[in-house]
């Protein structure tokens, strides 16, 4: 197999490390050289964050450039749009609906982009766009947009379904494993009902 | 075992695999995690100092004494650590000694992009550099051989794409090694002039030694691929290099960075047609290269940046010539800066300091943000403690014409805070200084300090009281007063009571980082729109949890924490 890159996007706080985490050791329980390069510190405080994910035969640079990314998964839907240029030619990208106004719209400064999805498509891009905090909130946790998102990603991973779930199972606190475990079902459901 | 890892993690694993048995550190990204990981091990007996220059000290004492120690910073945690960092390559060591420090190229987190290379070389001590997870582990293990053959301290360098990236790390055993018997050698370990004559003829002849090591040394290594082109670079930048060259180039992949070899860099140059070094920051390489009579392209050149980040696509865009296809919308992308968290106690503080007009210090933290519009609170900002004692210069100049105060979190006035109070005092001084006491070590992801009671390896410690530590430093105890930052009205009270006040003058904020388990959350509070009249008042915050909806505010619900700020800034009572 080729190479894959992979980026997980979204803002400080959503729960982006978890996912990484998730997906990395799925790679890695492929047998799959690994990189993946996470944020911390300051940008996490709500900025824009960025996670990079690369599994393969033969694996170097942690980081992904310009145009070459196979899947974006985003988190939310104007990160989506900062991080388009990444995306390789015939790359997907997985997106969560959900919007949250970044500090200079919100102060009026700026205004956040109308219309990403329908623009992107325009694009000629192949971009999925997913209600994923009903999902979260149907199987019982708002926080579990996160995983549901790496479900709704499998098919697009080169990373089989049970492999992807057991690396949920094991990445995510056991306490909330059952909620976890239920929104990446409902992840994979929906990506395959689409 | 074969596991992925953090390279911080894979750090912390080599540690343990190599024995040691003390870890002082101070957090600062990317370093932070190194201590954290080590905590976890109970064989090592792991500290958070006060600062780095104390965690630098203790180390070396544990090294002295007999056990294998490690100390943990960032990059500018080496400049407040400079001090005993250089005396230690004159009194070398007796079990093995290692200095971790992490840069920060591309400043994700830093206030500036120094290159830690250059106190290698100043300080003379050999420096490590791994460019992978694996690497993070098998250097800190080897660190420890080189510090005691040496008889040296080792600065084990990362950089944030090393420290914060997950690769595949092999897991080993952990080497039990007793602690060395203590031998007095005052000779050695007493850094008075006749001593330390000797010793610098010593420190010369250990550094000629290793750099006949550096030679032919498993760090630094050679991959042929054809004679047209050399690639010689160090840590994640051979990462960057492999990725744009593939089996184009040959490859000297330097692991030690002080010293650096000569004969093998010679032998490499004169065996290919062209030169390219490939490093972050300032072009230590390069001009060791130079100076060999190495015509090399670089930075020196401007062919490579001086500053930022480096990637594959740098690489290749100013190596190669090779730009990808991407595509993008037309429409402008907002930037999306940190801000203040929901609820983050911090915020009433620059909201009201903005309010006040008053020109505030700031220090390094969380609180840096105060500095972000729409609070646009903070004057300046430049390194850990600077508000105090920066702030008393700028007064002593300006006299009373302007209203200053200085505005330090609670584990960075302990870090160096209080010395820049105790010149206040000392030296006359009526500054107001502004702790805010959030209970933790925030920006750096919830570290204990001297004040939190707590240690890092979970124990309960003597809980420090601040209005004790800044009364018994001089300021009058009648000014210095305890208030709620969330309580707007009394905040602004004991700010204009305090800045008038001829005397210096300590108000401290207290109140628990928003993100603490302890902290209380309260129910999201809703905007009763029938009431709201749309003056923008609580927008004034700067809380990412507020917008406007068709000329009425709306509260965000799935972030709200009920912090009831915004209800105070109502003059309508439709926020609650």
């Amino acid at each position: 197999m080729k190479n894959m890159n992979i980026m997980i996007v979204g803002v400080g706080g959503q729960g982006s490390l978890l996912a990484s985490k998730i997906l990395g050791k799925a790679a890695m329980d492929k047998g799959f050289d690994v990189k993946v390069s996470e944020v911390h510190g300051m940008s996490q405080r709500g900025g824009s964050v960025v996670t990079y994910v690369r599994y393969g035969e033969e694996v170097y640079s942690p980081v992904i450039c310009r145009g070459d990314c196979d899947v974006i998964i985003s988190f939310e839907l104007l990160e989506a749009a900062r991080w388009l240029p990444n995306l390789k030619p015939g790359g997907v990208i997985i997106t969560s609906l959900q919007k949250i106004n970044p500090m200079p719209v919100i102060t009026g400064a700026a205004v956040y982009p109308e219309n990403i999805v329908g623009n992107i498509k325009g694009l000629g891009v192949d971009i999925r766009a997913y209600d994923t905090e009903s999902i979260a909130r149907e199987v019982g946790n708002p926080k579990t947009s996160n995983v549901a998102l790496i479900g709704l990603a499998q098919t697009a991973l080169g990373i089989d379904n049970e492999t992807l779930r057991a690396a949920v199972a094991a990445c995510v606190p056991q306490k909330a494993l059952d909620v976890n475990l239920a929104a990446y079902d409902a992840g994979v459901k929906l990506a395959g009902a689409v | 075992m074969k596991k992925l890892m953090l390279g911080n993690e894979a750090a912390a694993r080599g540690l343990y695999e190599a024995g040691v048995r003390f870890v002082s550190s101070y957090p600062g990204t990317p370093s932070t995690e190194i201590t954290e990981n080590t905590a976890q091990y109970k064989e090592i007996y792991s500290e958070w100092a006060p600062n780095e220059k104390v965690a630098l000290e203790a180390a070396l004492g544990a090294a002295v004494g007999g056990g294998r120690s490690f100390c943990g910073m960032k990059h500018v945690g080496l400049n407040v650590a400079a001090d005993p960092l250089f005396v230690t390559a004159y009194t070398g060591i007796s079990a093995g000694m290692v200095i971790g420090v992490a840069d920060d190229p591309g400043m994700h987190s830093s206030q500036n992009e120094q290159d830690s290379r250059h106190y290698a070389k100043a300080a003379k001590l050999p420096m490590l550099e791994p460019a992978n997870s694996a690497e993070c582990r098998d250097y800190a293990k080897a660190a420890f051989e080189l510090s005691e053959r040496f008889d040296t301290p080792v600065i084990y360098r990362l950089t944030t794409r090393v420290s914060h990236s997950r690769s595949a790390v092999e897991l080993g055993e952990r080497e039990e090694i007793p602690v060395r018997p203590y031998a007095k050698d005052a000779s050695k370990h007493v850094m008075m002039p006749a001593n330390a004559k000797r010793r610098h003829y010593d420190v010369e002849a250990h550094l000629g030694a290793l750099a006949e090591y550096a030679e032919n040394c498993p760090f630094n290594t050679v991959e042929e691929n054809g004679t047209a082109l050399g690639i010689i670079t160090a840590g994640n930048c051979w990462n960057y290099s492999k990725e744009a060259y593939g089996k184009t180039a040959s490859y000297l992949k330097l692991g030690m960075l002080n010293p650096l070899p000569r004969k093998m860099i010679l032998d490499f140059a004169s065996k290919h047609e062209m030169i390219i070094v490939v490093e972050e920051l300032d072009p230590v390489i390069e001009e060791h290269c130079r100076a060999l009579g190495i015509n090399v392209i670089g930075k020196q050149d401007g062919v490579l940046p001086m500053c930022g980040e480096y990637s594959e696509e740098l690489l290749r865009e100013k190596l190669l010539g090779d730009e990808r296809a991407f595509c993008e919308l037309a429409d402008p992308i907002p930037p999306r800066p940190p801000v203040l968290c929901p609820g983050c106690p911090h915020r009433g503080v620059f909201y009201t300091l903005s309010k006040l007009r008053l020109n505030v210090s700031g220090d390094i933290g969380c609180y840096t943000l105060g500095a972000v519009a729409p609070l646009s609170a903070i004057d300046t900002v430049y390194c850990m403690g600077a508000s105090i004692s920066s702030l008393h210069g700028a007064c002593k100049v300006r006299g009373e014409e302007d209203k200053w105060v200085s505005v330090i979190g609670d584990s960075t006035f302990m870090h160096s805070g209080l010395t820049g109070l105790v010149n206040v005092v000392y030296n006359g001084g009526n500054t107001t200084t502004i702790i805010l006491d959030n209970s933790i070590t925030g920006m750096t992801g919830h570290q204990d300090n001297p004040l939190t009671g707590k240690t890092l390896m979970g124990e309960k410690a003597p809980n420090l009281c601040l209005e004790d530590i800044c009364s018994s430093l001089g300021v009058p105890r009648e000014h210095i007063r305890a208030v709620d930052p969330q309580d707007l009205k009394e905040l602004e009270t004991a700010i204009k009571e305090e800045v008038a006040a001829a005397c210096p003058s300590v108000i401290i904020c207290r109140r628990p980082c928003a993100l603490l388990k302890t902290a209380v959350r309260k129910p999201a509070l809703t905007v009763d729109s029938s009431k709201c009249v749309g003056c923008r008042s609580c927008m004034k915050i700067g809380c990412p949890c507020i917008s406007m909806d068709n000329k009425k505010a709306r509260i965000d619900a799935s972030i709200c924490v009920g912090c009831g700020l915004c209800e105070q800034m109502c003059r309508v009572s439709a926020i609650g």
